[in-house]
């Protein structure tokens, strides 16, 4: 094919700004508003990719989404693989380098593949390569597929924020349909957002001859976006809307330009009309994907729109009357045109025309002649083939929408409308101008416009693939499948459409069979029988074309993905030098300090045990459980009986699920009769309070109790230690610490500055500690109090890894890490509720399950024999013969600096009973002994709570 | 998206809810048998098509009954259980 | 006619035009009666039936199919395939599949492409550093071989990842089993359907069960839209319809059907070589031997038989794989399905005889099925052929719901829900 410029067309070109890029290294020159491809063509070149299987030439096919062929990676920032150059805007310093083809498309050393394809056809590898062995050929296979290439060192798309969108009414597709059906609407006072992945709006219009409202399409069509605007309605170009999803949502991708990624539009219209048109599919002939092979609306939209003659002695082919019209363009442009039509009743034309087709392309990179089925040979470099118009119908089959296979216009069209989404114009199968407007005027309940041409009526004979034809015709032009294939498939009763689909591929490549489906289905319908109709059509799955995964993911990412939790007091612990983790979702302290983790874990546990420690508990639970039947509603919720509580006290329970195993732990507080405080675990408090409100809806009296998840509203503030006492008498709070006062587990509250203080007697480490709770924007001055005071005490800041130290040397636990999905409470030693309590609660009836017995487990300290400290998350094994058996595990191990040796936790089998054996463990690989211990390592007496 | 309804709060995307089971399966207090219990914990109606599910508002906080359809996910209707229990 | 596929036959072929193959399977009219009916022809049906045939000797078995073979979740998966279990009875299971999977191309005659790349699950804090290995050294102990990698040897293996400082989920490590790997999902299903029907099980298709034959209160067979088909033994295999068949039969299942949503990116040059996932993200991903990466996360939360993809899951898990793989911001996203999936409490499947004696259920494979359908089968034919369990399906009876012997993998991670 050798293209060239028309000087008299091309209204979107501007000749006097050019743009150069490179193409596999070869520098091309086009004009500001030619796409890649017309540049390309306009520039001669012909063979702009090689096929992903057969490593065959080939050249464009359309000038829009539906491109099969032309691809390339664009390199640079941002990388970008497989972009279809048709679509593509061609601009200034591009490097293109072209898909499957080394060192380039025009000459490509594995070419020879082609020359044995008869040996490798559809799903030829399910058949082979089984000996030795499918590992000694995968890499090689697996570096032939695939089309471009990513380069790590380069950018991709930048993150775009995301936006949601309501309407009255969405129209996607801005041609002749789409803007009147909008213009109409937005007329009639209705809120219309119209999208076309075009940067002009027009469609067919741009490149096609009519007349609407006796104005000239392209001005029509710009006149008609101006008057949209001017009523408020939102028109959004290069904007494609991909995929129809649940209750009338739509996704449009909204193109921004190179270097970010397009941005994700969710609308929600309360209507949606498709005017998303027709793609026109090829005529099947051998060597029909010869570089040189083009639709007939393309080459009409090269030559209009661009300016670019696709060929200088042009067969035109077809079986519809819409290629005359690009047949006569082409021919008024200068070209020598014949037309190749097989149809008796072909309209009036003055081109050369044989009633015929073609039988043959003949040329080995490009084209050179036709060979008609006649038997005449007709030299010619370009073959303009029209074999109709597939209505594309993506986004309504994606709603659930069912189709009907109409024998007028050879193609798939909507059967009915689908809730909230009509489908009009050329993708509802009206292909006539009046008609489309006509559509497309009834679905807003307006008046048409008048329309006059384009003049060539549509009436199609059928032409698809027929079976046992001579030569490879193709189908599926980017996954290489031809009509031999469908029929190998067919003979293998691979007959489904979706088995056809799977077995050959046809389709499932990156245009995902816009111009191939139909013609592949058809000719399976005759291979098995039936009609189209009864062969059906695959499921049409999101998106419409390829979107950058970056739209999807908009700015979730980095620290905006699953955002941390950040304590009231974070700015001031970073200032005191602390090291952040993530625990539970919240950011907290993991020790303070510029040493070593071990030297400062053990230098904060050590100290808070000698003087007093200082803690940010903040994320600690804090649900309040109000009204008059709060008791009975906790008693129900927890597996201790809690009404039994006084007022002014605190105690210990578990939560369990309601099958039974240990769900949450933490000290439920009595304020008054009727008001309680869940201090749920940090990382539960979400859960915990859903589960607390899902049952106190379900099974209580909504009035007689209520649920508030007071967590964020207040810090909480754990002073812990022997001196802990001393030093919250020395900042004054103005409560009475005395034990007798305020004993451990007990409650009162004090003041500091004025704001109300809690304070709570509870202890996570076996010393005395107390909780001080404050609103969380006034806790700072406190925080700042305690730690100044704190100097004269010796205070520390105790991170959350010491305090793990600390709970781990009393033995006490942490859920999640000391239990698993099986841990019942008696299990941790809690068994006075399962044989008492008489009342209702969650999980109750599955304590009694034959399981529970039967995986019981005992939570025991663990001994290191050799001073090591044992590793966490090994297994005690039980040998039966050479067969190793789990029987528990490691759940937490420390150094314990307080004890000076290493302390460990674990559930183990009948451990309880087992104290002072020894266990074999299993870690990653090796085999080590630890002995069974009881679970409290320090002040087992338990005396340092009241000291 | 699917919207679903709140009878307070009105239409609402989807992940502004958690599901909650079965609308109906209530749950058996005391010395019940195994089977009775296990089934109100483990076995669902699964319904293909129009099924009756408790769900709760995450923003709001409020458990209610909708009836949706679990094929074309049409929502039926949402109804508060607190006029269920005055009913 | 060619019947046996190899590098030899297909060049017999080639120069035959292609002409001879026969088809991979009949389409037959159902019989009136078979020994053993297996409803649903997915992975786990087809495979049921296969080792009916060639290991119980049992020929005069039906699958039948409402749709077309394999199109269920065998055909919309990730196809994952691993054996890395916590619980003793998960790994006998899942490690007979992938055993049975590293035979299966040569046994079938069928390139069902196993690649054995291993799978990589990375481990973002020291906290889930201890709870890893608590997991691997389950597998271990169970007689897996399992590697808990450190940092550097993921940074070393998958360069691409993203050990930015900056990253949302820092890597720690990874649990990485290296027999892991993947399959060509609908070669699964082609292959079984292929051998079952040389073995002479008829493959019935476009075939609707409507309701089932019960007779002194047992199963006797089934109605379909083509007739009437009695059975000795009727068997179902029909993941996410299992609860809505098992309505047909009057009783219910512990399962919940769900969707769940899978999606590959246009395909590009190799550039990633393992399966990779990141429980913190929710994501994994793979690359096929195509060259598309395959990409899968958590269910959808409604429960659903629609069969198809929705956005907020789908962002979701696309953003998790650009956070964990930035370079993928240079892929864009070639389709997005769903499949239902039928989850029971313990995300553990059910191989049992149902309350309706003479049918018995296969099902409540969740996310996780296609990597069992060796196993599944095997076990499945077994329990038709004999009316009673293999040791290995046994704790997976329905029973394990009445007496609380759950085998809840997430228990295993130390979660209780």
């Amino acid at each position: 094919m050798s293209g060239w410029r028309v000087e008299t067309q091309g209204w979107a070109v501007d000749r006097s700004r050019p743009v150069r890029f490179t193409f596999d290294g070869k520098s091309v020159s086009g004009f500001a508003g030619d796409s890649l491809a017309s540049a390309l063509l306009a520039a001669g070149v012909t063979t702009v990719g090689r096929s992903f299987k057969y490593h065959r030439p080939r050249g464009f096919w359309s000038a829009g989404a539906e491109e099969p062929n032309g691809m390339a990676d664009i390199l640079g920032t941002p990388h970008r693989v497989n972009v279809q150059m048709t679509v593509e805007p061609a601009q200034d310093g591009m490097v293109l380098r072209s898909i499957n083809g080394r060192p380039s498309a025009e000459k490509d050393r594995n070419a020879f593949i082609d020359r044995f394809a008869r040996f490798i056809p559809a799903a030829f590898y399910y058949k082979t390569f089984m000996f030795p062995d499918w590992h000694m050929f995968e890499p090689r296979i697996r570096a032939m597929a695939g089309l471009g290439a990513l380069d790590p060192a380069a950018e991709g798309h930048l993150p775009t924020a995301q936006a949601n969108a309501f309407c009255d009414l969405l129209v996607i597709g801005a041609g002749p349909a789409g803007l009147t059906a909008a213009l109409k609407a937005a007329e009639a006072g209705r809120k219309v957002i119209l999208c076309d992945d075009q940067p002009v709006a027009g469609g067919s219009l741009l490149y096609r001859e009519a007349l609407i409202d006796g104005v000239a399409g392209p001005d029509w069509a710009a006149a008609a976006v101006a008057r949209l605007r001017e009523l408020g309605a939102q028109v959004m170009l290069q904007t494609t809307a991909f995929g129809r999803y649940e209750h009338g949502l739509t996704g449009l991708a909204e193109s921004l330009g190179q270097g970010d990624a397009p941005r994700l539009w969710r609308v929600r219209a309360a209507e949606t009309l498709l005017a998303s048109g027709a793609i026109e599919r090829g005529l099947p002939f051998a060597n029909n994907d010869r570089p040189g092979v083009m639709s007939a609306m393309a080459a009409l939209q090269y030559l209009r729109r661009y300016g670019v003659a696709v060929g200088r002695r042009i067969i035109v082919a077809t079986n519809n009357g819409i290629a005359y019209e690009a047949a006569q363009a082409l021919a008024l442009a200068g070209a020598h045109v014949t037309v190749i039509d097989p149809r008796a009743d072909a309209p009036a034309c003055d081109l050369p025309r044989r009633r015929d087709r073609i039988e043959a392309v003949i040329g080995r990179n490009g084209v050179e002649a036709v060979l008609l089925a006649s038997g005449e040979k007709i030299a010619a470099d370009a073959v303009i083939a029209s074999g109709g118009f597939t209505p594309t119908v993506h986004l309504y089959s994606q709603a659930q929408g069912k189709l009907r296979f109409d024998e007028a216009i050879q193609g798939f069209v909507p059967e009915r409308k689908v809730t909230g989404l009509s489908v009009i114009g050329a993708a509802n199968g009206a292909f006539g101008l009046a008609e489309v407007l006509a559509d497309a005027a009834a679905a807003v309940g307006a008046v048409s416009p008048k329309a006059e041409g384009p003049h060539w009526p549509f009436k199609i004979d059928a032409a698809w693939p027929a079976p046992k034809a001579k030569g490879r015709i193709w189908l599926d032009l980017q996954n290489d499948v031809t009509a031999k294939d469908v029929e190998l498939a067919a003979r293998e009763n691979f007959v489904s459409v979706e088995h056809l689909k799977r077995y050959t591929t046809l389709g499932m490549a990156n245009d995902q069979g816009k111009t191939s489906n139909l013609p592949g289905l058809a000719l399976m319908a005759q291979l098995t029988g039936r009609s189209i109709q009864e062969t059906g059509t695959t499921t049409y799955r999101p998106p419409f074309v390829p979107i950058p995964l970056a739209s999807f993911a908009g700015i979730r990412g980095g620290q905006l993905m699953n955002p941390v939790r950040r304590l009231p007091l974070e700015a001031e612990h970073r200032s005191d030098g602390a090291l952040f983790r993530e625990y539970g979702g919240w950011l907290r302290p993991a020790w303070f300090g510029k040493g070593e983790e071990a030297e400062a874990v053990n230098r904060e546990a050590k100290a808070a045990r000698e003087s007093v420690g200082l803690f940010d508990g903040s994320p600690l639970g804090k649900i309040e459980v109000i009204g008059p039947d709060a008791g009975k509603f906790l008693d129900f919720i927890y597996y201790n009986t809690m009404s039994t509580l006084k007022p002014g006290r605190c105690r210990y329970g578990f939560m369990l699920t309601e099958q039974g195993a240990v769900y949450d732990d933490g000290v439920l507080v009595r304020l008054d009769e009727n008001r309680f405080i869940v201090s749920c675990s940090s990382s539960h408090t979400q859960g915990v309070a859903l589960l607390l409100e899902e049952w106190r809806q379900d099974s209580f009296d909504r009035a007689r109790v209520q649920i508030h998840d007071a967590t964020s509203r207040y810090a909480t503030l754990t002073v812990t230690g022997p001196k802990s006492k001393a030093l919250l008498e020395a900042v004054g709070l103005g409560a009475d610490l005395s034990d007798e006062a305020l004993p451990h587990m007990a409650l009162t509250y004090g003041a500091f500055g004025g704001e109300p203080v809690r304070i709570t007697r509870v202890s996570f480490t076996g010393d005395r500690s107390y909780e001080l709770s404050i609103r969380a924007d006034r806790a700072l001055p406190l925080w700042r109090a305690l730690k100044e005071t704190g100097r004269a005490f010796d205070a520390v800041l105790l991170g959350g890894e010491a305090l793990m130290v600390l709970r781990a040397e009393k033995g006490y636990i942490v859920i999640g890490k000391d239990t698993d999905g099986r841990t019942r409470p008696m299990d941790l030693g809690v068994s006075g509720p399962f044989e008492k309590k008489r009342g209702e609660y969650l999980g109750k009836r599955s304590l009694h399950l034959p399981a529970v017995s039967d995986q019981a487990r005992a939570y025991v300290g663990l001994e290191s024999l050799t001073g090591e400290v044992l590793p966490c998350g090994a297994h005690a094994v039980e040998r039966n013969g050479s067969a190793k058996r789990s029987i528990g595990f490691v759940t937490t191990s420390h150094f314990s600096p307080n004890l000076s040796r290493p302390i460990a936790l674990g559930l183990v089998e009948n451990g309880a009973s087992r104290i002072g054996e020894i266990l074999e463990l299993h870690h990653l690989g090796k085999s080590l002994k630890a002995r069974i211990a009881p679970v409290c390592a320090f002040d087992p007496e338990g005396k340092r709570l009241h000291a | 998206m699917q919207l679903f309804t709140c009878p307070f709060c009105g239409p609402r995307g989807e992940s502004e809810f958690h599901f909650g089971g079965d609308a109906g399966n209530i749950r058996p207090e005391g010395d019940v048998s195994a089977e009775v219990w296990t089934d109100y914990l483990y076995f669902k109606n699964n319904s293909r098509g129009a099924a009756r599910q408790i769900w709760m508002h995450l923003a709001c906080r409020e458990v209610f009954l909708m009836e949706r359809d679990t094929v074309t996910h049409e929502v039926i209707s949402s109804e508060a259980l607190v006029q269920e229990q005055q009913a | 006619m060619t019947r046996h596929y190899s590098a030899i036959s297909l060049l017999k072929e080639g120069l035959n035009g292609q002409q001879g193959w026969r088809p991979a399977w009949r389409s037959p009219e159902p019989k009136k009666r078979y020994d053993v009916v297996i409803i649903g022809g997915g992975g786990q049906g087809l495979a049921t039936a296969y080792y009916l045939a060639k290991t119980h000797g049992l020929r005069n078995v039906a699958v039948i199919e409402r749709g077309w073979l394999g199109g269920g979740n065998t055909g919309r998966n990730t196809t994952a395939i691993r054996s890395n279990y916590y619980y003793p009875e998960s790994t006998a299971l899942y490690d007979l599949s992938l055993k049975l999977y590293e035979g299966l191309a040569k046994e079938l005659n069928y390139n069902i492409m196993l690649s054995q790349r291993g799978m990589m699950q990375v481990i973002s804090s020291p906290g889930e550093m201890e709870m890893a290995a608590r997991q691997v050294n389950a597998m271990q102990v169970n007689g897996i071989e399992v590697e808990l990698f450190d940092r550097g040897e993921v940074q070393r293996r998958v360069p691409i990842f993203n050990f930015a400082p900056d990253a949302r989920y820092p890597v720690y490590g990874a649990i990485f089993q290296p027999r892991a790997g993947v399959a060509r999902h609908d070669a699964v299903a082609w292959g079984y359907a292929r051998a079952a029907d040389r073995l002479g099980v008829d493959i019935i298709q476009q075939c609707d069960v409507q309701e089932f034959l019960i007779e002194g209160g047992r199963c006797v067979g089934v109605q379909t839209s083509k007739g009437e088909i009695r059975a000795d033994r009727v068997g179902m295999a029909v993941a996410g319809s299992s609860g809505a068949l098992a309505a047909k039969a009057g009783f219910r299942l512990p399962i919940t059907s769900y969707t769940l949503q899978a999606c590959v990116s246009e395909p590009v040059k190799p550039i990633f070589d393992t399966v990779l996932l990141s429980p913190m993200t929710g994501t994994y991903v793979s690359q096929s031997d195509k060259g598309e990466m395959v990409i899968g996360g958590g269910l959808d939360r409604v429960p659903s038989y629609g069969q198809r993809g929705n956005l907020p899951q789908l962002e979701t898990v696309l953003s998790g794989l650009l956070e964990m793989f930035p370079i993928f911001r240079q892929l864009r996203l070639l389709r997005q399905w769903g499949g239902t999936v039928d989850v029971t409490p313990d995300s553990s499947p059910i191989f049992s005889e149902s309350p309706v004696p003479g049918l018995f259920v296969n099902g409540g494979w969740g996310t996780g099925g296609f990597k069992a359908i060796p196993a599944g089968g095997t076990l499945f034919a077994h329990m038709l052929a004999t009316g009673s369990h293999h040791e290995i399906s046994r704790p997976f009876d329905l029973a394990r719901f009445r007496s609380g012997h759950m085998i809840d993998e997430a228990a295993g991670a130390g979660i209780a829900h």
